[in-house]
């Protein structure tokens, strides 16, 4: 993912001058041919992530399209008050794309992951939020956020689904269940694990990667009364407008994605999503037990 | 009178706390007179008028901005990142025409466009919202990149700052990326009535020359003073200019 996304920007880059790129070192390296054929466009502010998203709201004041872009952690986390004074008070959007999602640097310890960075960017309004499953689904959102104005969140992620599917973000039925089956979604790279824990139980499996603005008309036709939500990111991130779009109907929820709790544990990302329960044999028990009959 | 040092220390008459105004021009009664109008309550009242003399040179002998065409891409910009205390730049914008005297009756209110801290989306001429610290100089140097990168060569980017305002680590990230690319279209003030809780031991100036910007430091109430600091870059560097008022109270 992150290689077409730097393949991506560079080729936007040359074809859009209106387009800029803000880097804090993360990825500079990469960026360099881009950085050459446009000096006053690709902007390397070093290790200064407050800066980097200050540099990106003075940019779009002045009528350009910034792309942003770090580890998750320092784009979002770090940078919180940044963007919310910098971009969204000041009636500016910009294009953040992260790479380093919740535990894609499990090895490097928690000080580089950040399960949380879309519920931060949920306390913020109007974002839109992609997290692509596979690399081809990387290029079509970044293509429409540049032509935009608005803000918008691109998270990458070394965790990947088999196979692309590229499309306008909706909810789309990936395996369907039987009449009245519970619908479990599945946002982002978690959909292959989530079809192995489902295999031979009857559920349908729904997936977007465009979980803001999630798709309620989509979620309101696809569910009967039971919705597991699965998310690579902070569990229950997305429950409240799950919720709300089934305030009317009697509906149990079931929201699984990454713990808050700190383990103090590196190993690998597949060691976490264990952890966590996120892998096919963790989400068959919570499914299992949440489907089960009182 | 103007001091230009690399070293950024006050010229003698500069340190004299409650030094009054030396040089006025036409505009200043009215100016006063918009400042009484506003109501009562301002809660920062001491910053609001250590920034007056600043904002009215500037207003009046710097920048090119035309009240009519706050859209203009070729205009100057002056961000107000202190945000605080924004009384003083009320009146003068008003007196600018940048926006209706009466606006000044309801400073706050729940209609009022006009608040504590200024909004660029309620207010014509405010280049940002500002009253957290540490935000404007980092939108500043944006604003004279985006310029740049648009072939907009004419423009200075103007950011007005306070002494205690310094605190926040943010400003430094700004001071020493702009230093380090030579960003000759920024001019940062800063206000200095010596409210930093910890002050600058060795001049808050040195802080911007060491990384190699240019730097002034003039008495705040010499408005010819100001003038020339205000105009005093080279179009190499980034340009400070120190204005030093009497003591916050």
């Amino acid at each position: 993912m992150r290689e077409t996304f730097i393949d991506t920007t560079s080729t936007i880059l040359a074809e859009k001058p209106r387009t800029a790129l803000v880097l804090a070192d993360i990825s500079a390296a990469s960026f360099a041919p881009a950085a050459r054929r446009h000096p006053d466009r690709v902007l390397n502010v070093g290790i200064r992530e407050q800066l980097m998203i200050g540099v990106a709201g003075g940019l779009a004041l002045t009528g350009l399209r910034p792309i942003v872009h770090s580890y998750a952690t320092f784009l979002v986390d770090r940078a919180y008050e940044q963007i919310k004074l910098d971009l969204d008070h000041q009636g500016v959007g910009a294009v953040l794309v992260s790479v380093g999602a919740s535990y894609d640097g499990a090895s490097m310890g928690r000080t580089h992951m950040s399960p949380q960075d879309v519920a931060l960017l949920d306390t913020l309004d109007g974002w839109t939020v992609h997290v692509p499953g596979h690399a081809g689904e990387v290029a079509g959102p970044l293509h429409a956020a540049v032509g935009g104005d608005g803000a918008v969140y691109l998270r990458l992620s070394t965790q990947t689904n088999d196979r692309a599917r590229p499309g306008d973000g909706s909810l789309t039925v990936v395996r369907p269940g039987g009449p009245g089956a519970p619908l479990v979604i599945a946002v982002g790279p978690v959909l292959d694990e989530v079809l192995a824990a489902v295999a031979g139980l009857d559920v349908a499996v729904a997936y977007t990667n465009r979980p803001r603005p999630f798709d309620t008309a989509g979620l309101r036709a696809l569910t009967g009364t039971e919705v597991v939500l699965v998310e690579p990111y902070l569990a229950g991130t997305s429950s409240r407008l799950v919720d709300a779009a089934l305030a009317d109907r009697p509906h149990r929820l079931l929201s699984l994605g990454v713990g808050r709790d700190d383990l103090h544990r590196y190993g690998s990302a597949a060691d976490h999503a264990r952890w966590h329960g996120l892998d096919a044999a963790g989400l068959r028990r919570s499914i299992s037990a949440f489907l089960a009959p009182a | 009178m103007r001091t230009t040092t690399a070293t950024g220390r006050p010229p003698a008459s500069a340190t004299l706390p409650g030094r009054q105004a030396t040089t006025t021009t036409g505009t200043r009664p009215r100016i006063e007179a918009l400042l009484r109008r506003l109501t009562g309550d301002e809660k920062h009242a001491p910053s609001a008028h250590s920034t007056l003399d600043v904002l009215q040179v500037l207003y009046e002998r710097v920048l090119n901005i035309d009240p009519a065409r706050t859209d203009d891409p070729d205009r100057d910009r002056f961000l107000l990142s202190k945000g605080h205390g924004p009384a003083a730049y009320y009146a003068v914008l008003a007196a600018r025409g940048f926006f209706p005297e009466h606006w000044l009756d309801d400073l706050a209110g729940p209609d009022s466009p006009l608040g504590h801290h200024p909004d660029r989306l309620l207010v014509p001429g405010v280049e940002i919202g500002s009253g957290s610290l540490g935000h404007g100089l980092g939108l500043g140097v944006g604003i004279a990149l985006g310029l740049r990168a648009q072939g907009l060569l004419r423009p200075r980017v103007h950011v007005l700052l306070g002494d205690a305002e310094l605190d926040e680590g943010s400003n430094h990230e700004a001071i020493a990326y702009a230093g380090a690319v030579g960003l000759a279209s920024l001019t940062a003030i800063v206000v200095d009535n010596r409210s930093a809780t910890h002050g600058w031991p060795g001049g808050l100036a040195s802080r911007f020359t060491v990384n190699g910007w240019t730097a002034a430091t003039v008495d705040g109430r010499d408005q010819d003073a100001l003038a020339a600091a205000l105009t005093g870059h080279d179009n190499r560097r980034p340009h400070l200019v120190v204005a030093v008022t009497e003591p916050k109270e």
